[in-house]
């Protein structure tokens, strides 16, 4: 059991090594390693259309997250050449395309009128690209808000301001709480993981005015901005937040907030099309405001699932075929067409915002999705400058192992088992370490 | 090795057919077998070997060009990384704490089926069950439907109990590794009792009642005859359990993630394999997990074999 991911690996590689550079299937076929989530599954249905139009017969790997990144990692670092395109996240693309294993697109925009780069949403196009250089095409996108109970604050006469701080938030909490039997304030991650506590932590960390490293690389993660930050979202769940806060992660967040046990969520913008959904008990009871701040004008969080070329691949003008057929406004079109506005792959195209029919089915946050997305600045999301761009993470290869690490500790302070002074002194450490080799090449 | 020698003097005494003959005949013996020795092989010792060599090598999937020899590189930070000595704790904690509980719960269990009752062919069923459901489903169920601070049976029920003022405690957060050591014990707890109850039911009864009719008392049976005959079954489960407790992923990872304090080292392997891609030192940790679980089944073993010795003799 315990050696098992290692020997897997093992094989992984060396069967990798074995197809190197040829790929499956004829000239006229591409390989497509994609991760699970229902818009690839949908894709994969109606994928036989492409195939129709260009004659390019499209063979998928479908896999869940944690493998697609394990298997992609594996086939771009060593640059197998099995699959010709990958799902890859804004996480990813910009590590890859620095060390060259994915393909740049800006030949095949320029050369494709019909695919409309300028439509792409602008922080979505600079989070796939590095130094101008286009490495990747959004599926689809979503940023960070607010969710809150319209009905609870109306009868508790209390109002949501429109661009909330997270002061303002804290007061709200206190006059919400309890506002129904067993209903708590507000939900925030407290589950350990760089993708679950982390996100939301993160962007309160930049609009503290707080940063992982410093342009020097220098780590700042006991620093004056950072404790503020993580003391205030630890306090605010541990006085507001509902029971069993360090455990819930995005899943039971969305099911105390359909349930009714709390008044107010900060989470991904793809949540409201679960909330909306016709079978949910708070349809319709939900308003959307910006992602709170403090020291910065927004602090929503940007997060894509892309299509990326790998470098190695034979086929790249077939595979940028498929990329630009999945992420145009057509495709969306026929998904609309065929399986219902709402299932639209969104948060990528002005023109999707700019749909009657689908801004019909999304009306109740399709504009605070778009204004979140809008006002994402990866490059720039706090009051420092940064050595490495991403909003709810850091952009190196290092960030999962040391956010994961850290968000146990700080799940512990959410359960009052630690204080917050000690897991971030704990995080500084592991964070220098990080640090360390990024110093040395650079010659500091 | 001595099986070979042996043969060869018995098959070139009688007859003394030229001894290249009798080779070939013995490899056509064997020559069937082949395959599946050569199968078992490269399934269990060649990932083994692919390990050690990995473990001893600087192996981020992220810095293919840093690929080279590490020496005990990988070995030193396993061994002085705070994170991964409090994995060692915790796991030899939880291991040694659930199989005991599980261990002395299966026993009690077994005790009462032992016995003769209607419906004991309904209950025995009953009891093995969560021993077949998956460990994920296990732990999720767990998670979700009992301690759930909201909606979990638990505190349902002390609301029902007690009224609406009922205490609601927040289980998993409380009692981190209580609460996942529970939800282990849950599962192992059948699996102790099949083993002890089988032992039991080998018991000669004759004996027993033998004893009975001497004057002993139902604690003296327990104590003097019951015991010394449950020794190899609970050393044996107690064994089987450990091993498989040792290596518990699911509950740790589904119910807090690793966090509150509860990774144990195949979380911190799993760690570092898939979110760090430290190729190097998740094999250089494995390793030490699988040397550990030698150490210690060696040890167990011998003195399982031992009993077994000593009772044939």
């Amino acid at each position: 059991m315990v050696v098992m991911p290692v020997s897997a690996a093992l094989l992984l590689s060396g069967c990798a090594g074995w197809g190197g550079g040829v790929g499956g299937g004829g000239s006229n076929t591409i390989n497509v390693l994609m991760v699970n989530n229902p818009q690839m599954v949908d894709l994969q249905k109606l994928a036989p259309e492409f195939t129709k139009e260009t004659g390019i017969k499209v063979n998928f790997t479908v896999l869940p997250e944690n493998d697609l990144r394990d298997k992609a990692s594996q086939e771009f670092s060593s640059q197998a050449g099995q699959y010709d395109v990958a799902t890859l996240s804004n996480f990813e693309i910009p590590i890859y395309a620095k060390s060259g294993w994915v393909a740049p697109m800006n030949a095949f925009t320029k050369r494709d009128k019909e695919f409309d780069q300028g439509d792409i949403l602008e922080p979505m196009r600079k989070a796939l690209s590095v130094d101008g250089e286009v490495y990747g095409q959004p599926f689809y996108g979503e940023s960070s808000f607010m969710m809150y109970r319209k009905d609870v604050f109306a009868a508790k006469g209390v109002t949501m301001p429109k661009n909330p701080t997270w002061t303002q938030v804290a007061d709200i909490a206190k006059k919400v709480d309890r506002a129904e039997r067993g209903m708590r304030s507000i939900c925030l991650r407290g589950q350990p993981g760089w993708g679950q506590l982390f996100a939301p932590l993160t962007t309160v960390v930049n609009t503290f005015g707080g940063t992982w490293f410093d342009k020097e690389w220098n780590a700042k993660v006991d620093d004056k901005g950072f404790t503020d930050a993580t003391k205030f979202y630890v306090d605010l769940t541990r006085k507001h937040g509902p029971a069993g806060a360090p455990q819930a992660g995005f899943t039971e967040c969305l099911n105390n907030m359909t349930q009714g046990n709390v008044a107010m969520w900060y989470d991904a913008t793809s949540a409201a099309g679960s909330l909306e959904a016709a079978s949910s008990p708070v349809k319709g009871k939900i308003g959307y405001v910006p992602a709170p701040v403090m020291k910065t004008d927004s602090s929503g969080w940007l997060f894509a699932w892309a299509w990326a070329i790998e470098q190695a691949s034979p086929k790249k003008s077939q595979a940028w075929k498929f990329v630009s057929w999945a992420s145009s406004k057509k495709y969306e079109n026929l998904v609309g067409e065929e399986l219902g506005w709402s299932k639209v792959p969104s948060g990528k195209r002005t023109s999707t915002y700019a749909n009657p029919r689908y801004l019909k089915e999304a009306g109740a946050f399709s504009a605070a999705t778009r204004k979140a997305i809008e006002s994402a600045d990866p490059n720039n999301p706090g009051v420092q400058p940064r050595p490495a761009p991403g909003i709810q993470f850091v952009t190196i290869p290092e960030f999962p192992s040391l956010g994961t690490q850290l968000s146990q500790e700080i799940s512990s302070a959410i359960a009052g088992r630690k204080t917050v002074d000690e897991a971030l002194g704990l995080g500084q450490d592991l964070a220098k370490d990080v640090a360390k080799p990024y110093q040395e090449r650079e010659g500091k | 090795m001595t099986a070979a020698t042996q043969e060869e003097r018995t098959d070139t005494a009688p007859s003394t057919p030229s001894p290249a003959l009798s080779k070939a005949g013995r490899w056509a013996r064997r020559a069937p077998l082949l395959p599946a020795l050569i199968f078992l092989i490269v399934v269990t010792q060649l990932p083994f070997i692919g390990t050690l060599i990995v473990s001893f090598m600087d192996w981020n999937a992220y810095y293919p060009n840093d690929r080279g020899f590490a020496g005990f590189g990988n070995f030193v930070t396993v061994l002085t990384d705070v994170n991964a000595r409090k994995a060692i704790f915790v796991t030899v904690v939880l291991t040694t704490t659930v199989v005991l509980t599980s261990l002395l719960l299966g026993l009690g269990i077994a005790l009462l089926l032992d016995r003769k009752f209607r419906g004991r062919g309904v209950v025995r069923t009953l009891m093995i069950t969560p021993f077949l459901v998956v460990p994920v489903a296990a732990a999720l169920l767990w998670k979700h439907a009992l301690y759930n601070p909201e909606y979990g049976l638990f505190n349902g029920m002390l609301t029902m109990i007690f009224g609406d003022n009922a205490p609601q405690p927040d289980w998993i957060t409380n009692n981190p590794l209580i609460a996942i050591g529970a939800a282990i014990v849950w599962q192992w707890t059948p699996f102790m009792m099949l083993i002890l109850l089988a032992g039991l039911q080998s018991r000669p009864l004759d004996v027993v009642e033998a004893a009975r009719i001497d004057g002993a008392s139902p604690w003296q049976i327990f104590t003097h005859m019951t015991l010394p005959h449950l020794r190899p079954y609970l050393e044996l489960s107690g064994l089987l359990g450990a091993i498989y407790v040792v290596q518990n992923f699911d509950h740790v990872f589904t119910i807090t993630s690793g966090g509150l304090g509860t990774a144990n080292l195949p979380y911190y392997i799993y760690q570092t394999f898939y979110t760090a891609l430290d190729y190097g030192r998740a094999s250089a940790a494995g390793v030490v997990v699988v040397l550990g679980t030698i150490i210690i089944a060696t040890f167990a073993l011998r003195t399982v074999l031992s009993l077994f010795q000593e009772e044939s003799r």
